[in-house]
């Protein structure tokens, strides 16, 4: 394992209700300062691989029955969650998940517990209004009240409060408008840029989440089935076809095509 | 003219008690509002306090300046043992599981104190003195007038915690959503049992209040089922709806015991209960979910 990796997941199988089988045996890792994208169908497993990292899988009843995650250099599975997150690690979780009856300033406030007992300076809040200038506008309303994109917008913002030496992205994409989208990855690079934060990056919205993220996995019913830089997934024939909606030099398929099609993805036989 | 400053005295009364109601309304708040769960044996944990209170200041002769900061610390570590031991193995539980076990504490509070202290009511060594309190013309009893005080002291302090600490904040955000607030990287268990502590202290200093007032007995957990009520009217998660409502219902019961007679008393209080779970089933002040269309 080079020593610029930041997390490193070996072999974890995950089972929820000590019956369902989720992951089975996957494994992937993040370089430090580096955006990784895991992409993947509904059902994959994706959500549960960050919730496997960040520790919050206890809370639905799920665990992780073997395999090792190791962050930062330190192994982690045995920390609480709250203690991971005074590691260093963010969990942007699914849905946004901000808190609505509270207002922007304090949905903010509640994440600098992130900072306790690290003995850093805290975050100002202007830096969280630098990259959304519109949570400014809005910080003493009810968190509730915001519009979907700017409650992502408070989601990552939380995250920036903490400092974090990797943040977690759940489908940060999830039920906004193509514009908002590309305005929220903008931002995403923007931070990765400016901060040198690592991110590892869930999606369903292949396209986009390639655009940001240096290297990509796909995984596939609990495992990863296929990973590469992206330079070079995107050039993948299969990623092409299953994952960005293309299909080679044959231009735009007609459904009957897509209905009777043939081809089989190579990696799940 | 008479007949005005009996009806004042009434009310200043009817506040007194209303404002007790608040603040032992105010433990099953702090209890709600982190883990919502409702506490039933904030009445149990409130006798409590009272029979602490008359181990150190009646027993040991001690004074009631020394016997007051150990009711509230006996009430907190009833919090802190409850919460570490009973509850907290049960996060995840049906709410209705978690909410018998507190039934079945109280009842073990009550069953201790039988065998402990005995099932004779008992008086509290005074130590608020006697000379009443003139309001204008109209006559307060003194022990009603501090513990109004103490009372509305206690919640603003609640008040302005819940808004301006940082503390608050995590109280509130774990509340709304638990997996999010450990994402945030709030110590989600130690909410958790901070709310107990200070709950259960909170009831037991009520406790002491309640006690010196009418005396203590094995039953006056029942004072409990009636900051329920205020609790249910004012919004299980409001801390100003508690002290509204308590000051209402407090009010209410003072006015109708009055002047319709002592047998009205819980037919209006309930009355409005209904009615309230019938209008407004989250209370007065309680959240309504946001819904973002």
């Amino acid at each position: 394992m080079a020593a610029d990796t930041i997390l490193s997941i070996e072999n974890i199988e995950v089972v929820y209700n000590k019956t369902i089988q989720v992951l089975r045996g996957l494994s992937l890792s993040v370089e430090r300062g580096k955006v990784a994208t895991l992409l993947g169908s509904n059902g994959a497993g994706k959500s549960t691989t960050l919730k496997a990292i960040s520790n919050l899988l206890a809370l639905e009843d799920g665990a992780v029955t073997s395999g090792s995650i190791t962050f930062d250099g330190k192994p982690l599975l045995a920390e609480t969650p709250h203690g991971l997150v005074r590691r260093g690690m963010f969990h942007v979780m699914e849905g946004r998940r901000i808190f609505e009856d509270l207002t922007v300033e304090e949905n903010l406030t509640a994440a600098t517990f992130a900072l306790s007992g690290r003995g850093v300076k805290p975050t100002p809040f202007d830096l969280v209004y630098g990259y959304f200038p519109r949570l400014y506008e809005r910080r003493h309303s009810r968190a509730g009240y915001l519009s979907g994109g700017e409650q992502q917008m408070l989601a990552i913002g939380r995250a920036l409060i903490a400092q974090p030496k990797l943040i977690l992205l759940d489908e940060p994409s999830l039920g906004l408008s193509p514009l908002l989208v590309e305005e929220i990855f903008t931002i995403i690079a923007r931070i990765n840029r400016e901060t040198g934060v690592s991110m590892l990056l869930v999606e369903q919205n292949a396209a986009v989440a390639f655009a940001v993220s240096h290297y990509g996995y796909i995984m596939e019913t609990g495992k990863i089935v296929l990973d590469g830089p992206t330079e070079r997934l995107i050039k993948d024939e299969d990623v092409r076809e299953f994952y960005l909606g293309m299909s080679g030099a044959e231009g735009a398929k007609s459904y009957r095509d897509i209905k009777h099609y043939k081809r089989r993805k190579r990696w799940l036989s | 003219m008479s007949d005005f400053v009996f009806f004042l005295e009434i009310c200043l009364a009817g506040l007194g008690s209303g404002a007790l109601l608040a603040l032992t309304a105010l433990a099953f708040v702090l209890i709600y509002k982190a883990t919502r769960v409702i506490n039933l044996a904030v009445g149990e944990i409130l006798m409590m306090g009272g029979y602490f209170f008359f181990t150190v200041a009646a027993g040991m002769s001690l004074s009631a300046w020394i016997a007051i900061p150990v009711a509230v610390a006996g009430g907190m570590a009833i919090g802190a043992v409850v919460e570490r031991g009973v509850i907290r193995p049960m996060l995840g539980e049906d709410p209705i599981s978690v909410f018998m076990v507190t039934v079945g504490l109280g009842s073990v509070l009550v069953g201790i104190v039988e065998l402990v202290w005995g099932t004779d009511p008992r008086t509290l060594p005074d130590f608020m003195g006697t000379a009443p309190v003139f309001i204008g013309e109209a006559y307060v009893s003194r022990k009603i007038a501090i513990s109004f005080a103490i009372a509305a002291v206690v919640i603003a302090l609640f008040l302005t915690l819940f808004r301006f600490w940082r503390g608050g904040v995590a109280l509130r955000a774990t509340a709304t959503d638990q997996a999010a607030a450990y994402s945030c990287g709030i110590n989600v268990p130690g909410v958790f049992s901070l709310a107990w502590i200070i709950s259960c202290g909170t009831a037991a200093g009520a406790g002491v209040l309640l006690g010196s007032i009418g005396g203590i007995s094995p039953t006056m957990g029942a004072f409990g089922l009636s900051a329920l009520v205020v609790v249910i009217v004012g919004g299980l998660d409001s801390v100003a709806g508690a002290l509204i409502a308590g000051l209402f219902i407090g009010l209410l019961e003072a006015l109708t015991g009055t002047y319709l007679g002592g047998e009205y008393k819980l037919v209006f209080t309930f009355g409005l209960l209904i009615m309230m779970l019938m209008i407004r089933p989250y209370g007065l002040f309680g959240t309504k979910e946001i819904e973002r269309l």
